[in-house]
């Protein structure tokens, strides 16, 4: 069994790489992938390869494409994986990332920043990011005083209420301003071109959020009995899934801030992943990871590629590929029910 | 071993327990009896602190309601009468959720946890069944894995909520066979559900009778399974003739309303 699941992260990760190589190559023709890859060695610390890439190539590699892969890679992985906390948290395979109102809170505030300062990119992921966390918390507060102290019944109701009272009120507004209604709508659509500071942005919170959702495998599994049985074999549940749901969130909004609503990668890549290795978190939450990575590297990639020079937005791309990508992979690996 | 006094459960509007005494001794097999309603789900619940209740639980001479999760569940284990089994999940991964209580929050399994699992599966018949997802499995091999989840918690006392309903005669012997050499050989403490109650007399020390809340009866099998007892709270009409060892046997009267 264990070493199965390693035969797994090993093939993930060795897609993840040919993604990511194929991202940096980008469609430009006069680059060969094996140039792409000394550069690549060439970039990591105590490492000097000569890739024979000219200094403008170099450049356009290093402050365009790598940045962006990058932020596609992480972007993924942390919804996915965040999509397979929510799953195993409501213990519902349809949950997704942004089931407790983190995409409307993240678009709310969005909306309100595009509107208000219409000059000012920066304040758009720091608006996002507390939107999100937001959006969340107010399900939250919402689902525990209207129903039992952590059930999740009353928690997902709180998360509809909330998604759609704040979408009503970030449709509102942008009724309001018809002249920004272009970058308000490219902004829900997503992009993942922000470049290396969208990059550092990201990565603590992303470090955060990975290592505890990670570490959170074995419980999600003894979760998966439900909440009684899971007491009885000593665990505390709700304690369990607020600790997941925070970090799941802080994927989330993480995620959110720097890229928008990308759609479909929360839901799909964590099935995907089960599909192929099995039920259990343990594989789940790291396949997921390593999946999504490659699958929004690759969904980028098209976006950059199939209309150029222009682009199509990447969340558009998601869905697009990713359905019948999914319904491919259920047909592959059909069985008896899930 | 497990003391409960002047318990009381409400769930919704229902008073489902009103004032019942439980105390099962070291060592010693109680099984709970009564009608389909009579609250015996809910009294193993309380028990193992799954509802809101009045009154007291008392686990190996500490109060239940101080206990941490963690260190109740080291103490008494629980097979629930309708298990929620995850269908993808492996029977030996599902086995190995009764040693959450010794894995450290974030930690993985150790090779013990690892070998008594085997050990259990081992027991129960399992072990070809280890790589089997338990959502493949039929009624009967999913209430043994149940058991066997149950048992790799190595807790003193075990409650278990309608153990045979599902298995074969075969396997229903085997499994409260097994279940009594642990009593023996271990001291463990039993509390079933059971709804046969011949089964109930022949392998229970001490009978509790529920019905409708209410602790009506306790005592040997005997004293419990009397045509009069049996005939108002079950509205069934028996004939309950001695058995082997003495303990009764229950038979169903047929033309009976
Ligand atoms: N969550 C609940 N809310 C309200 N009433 C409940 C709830 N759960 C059980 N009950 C009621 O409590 C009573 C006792 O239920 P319990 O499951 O303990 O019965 P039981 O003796 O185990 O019955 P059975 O022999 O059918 O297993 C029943 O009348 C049932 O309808
Ligand atoms: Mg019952």
């Amino acid at each position: 069994m264990r070493t199965r699941s390693g035969w797994w992260v090993a093939g993930a990760l060795a897609v993840l790489a040919l993604s990511m190589v194929a991202g940096l190559l980008g469609g430009a023709a006069d680059i060969s992938p094996w140039q792409v890859v000394l550069q690549a060695a060439d970039w990591l610390p105590y490492v000097s390869v000569d890739s024979g890439l000219a200094p403008v190539e170099q450049g356009l590699l290093f402050e365009l494409r790598l940045p962006r892969v990058l932020v596609a890679a992480v972007v993924g992985g942390l919804l996915a994986m965040a999509g397979a906390g929510y799953q195993g948290v409501f213990r519902n395979p349809l949950a997704d990332p942004y089931l407790l109102g983190a995409a409307a809170g993240a678009g709310l505030s969005a909306t309100v920043v595009i509107v208000l300062l219409p000059a000012s990119a920066a304040g758009v992921p720091v608006a996002a990011f507390v939107g999100a966390v937001g959006g969340v918390f107010l399900a939250y507060v919402l689902g525990n005083t209207a129903g039992r102290a952590g059930g999740t019944a009353t928690l997902v109701l709180a998360g509809v209420a909330v998604t759609s009272f704040l979408t009503a009120i970030q449709t509102f507004i942008q009724q309001f301003k018809v002249e920004e209604l272009q970058r308000i709508y490219s902004w829900i659509l997503g992009d993942v071109g922000g470049g290396w500071d969208q990059f550092w942005l990201v990565l603590p919170y992303a470090a955060v959020s990975a290592v505890l959702l990670l570490a959170h495998g074995r419980v999600l599994d003894v979760l998966s009995v439900g909440d009684e049985e899971a007491t009885s074999l000593g665990l505390r549940a709700a304690r369990v899934r607020l600790a997941v749901l925070l970090a799941a969130s802080l994927a989330t909004a993480a995620a959110v801030a720097v890229s928008g609503l990308i759609g479909f990668v929360g839901i799909v890549i964590p099935h995907v992943a089960r599909r192929l290795a099995g039920g259990s978190y343990r594989i789940v939450l790291p396949l997921s990871l390593i999946g999504g990575a490659a699958f929004l590297v690759l969904a980028d990639l098209l976006a950059r590629t199939v209309i150029a020079p222009a682009e199509l937005p990447i969340g558009v791309v998601t869905m697009f590929v990713g359905a019948p990508f999914f319904v491919g992979v259920l047909r592959m690996t059909r069985r008896s029910a899930t | 071993m497990i003391e409960v006094s002047a318990l009381s459960v409400r769930l919704g509007e229902r008073e489902v327990l009103t004032g019942v005494d439980l105390s099962v001794r070291r060592g010693e097999w109680l099984a709970i009896i009564g009608p389909n309603g009579a609250g015996k789900s809910t009294l193993l619940k309380a028990v193992m602190g799954l509802v809101r209740h009045r009154g007291t639980v008392v686990v190996d001479g500490r109060a239940a309601a101080t206990l941490r999760p963690r260190d109740r569940a080291r103490l008494v284990a629980y097979a629930p009468q309708a298990p929620s089994l995850p269908p993808d999940m492996t029977v030996l991964d599902y086995a190995l959720l009764g040693r959450t209580p010794y894995i450290p929050y974030l930690g993985r399994e150790s090779r013990r946890d690892r070998e008594v699992t085997a050990s259990v599966l081992e027991r129960l018949d399992l072990t070809g069944f280890a790589a089997r997802r338990v959502g493949e499995l039929s009624g009967g091999e999913r209430q043994r894995v149940v058991l066997a989840r149950a048992l790799a918690q190595e807790a003193p006392a075990l409650l278990l909520d309608e153990p045979t309903t599902a298995l074969d005669l075969g396997h229903q012997q085997q499994v409260l066979e097994l279940v009594d050499r642990l009593r023996v050989a271990d001291g463990l403490t039993v509390v079933t559900t059971l709804h046969d109650l011949t089964l109930a007399g022949q392998y229970a020390d001490r009978l509790l009778l529920l019905a409708d809340g209410h602790a009506v009866a306790t005592g040997p099998p005997a004293q419990v399974l009397t045509g009069k007892l049996v005939g108002e709270h079950f509205d069934a009409r028996v004939e309950i003739t001695p058995g082997p060892g003495g303990r009764p046997v229950v038979h169903l009267l047929r033309g009976a309303t």
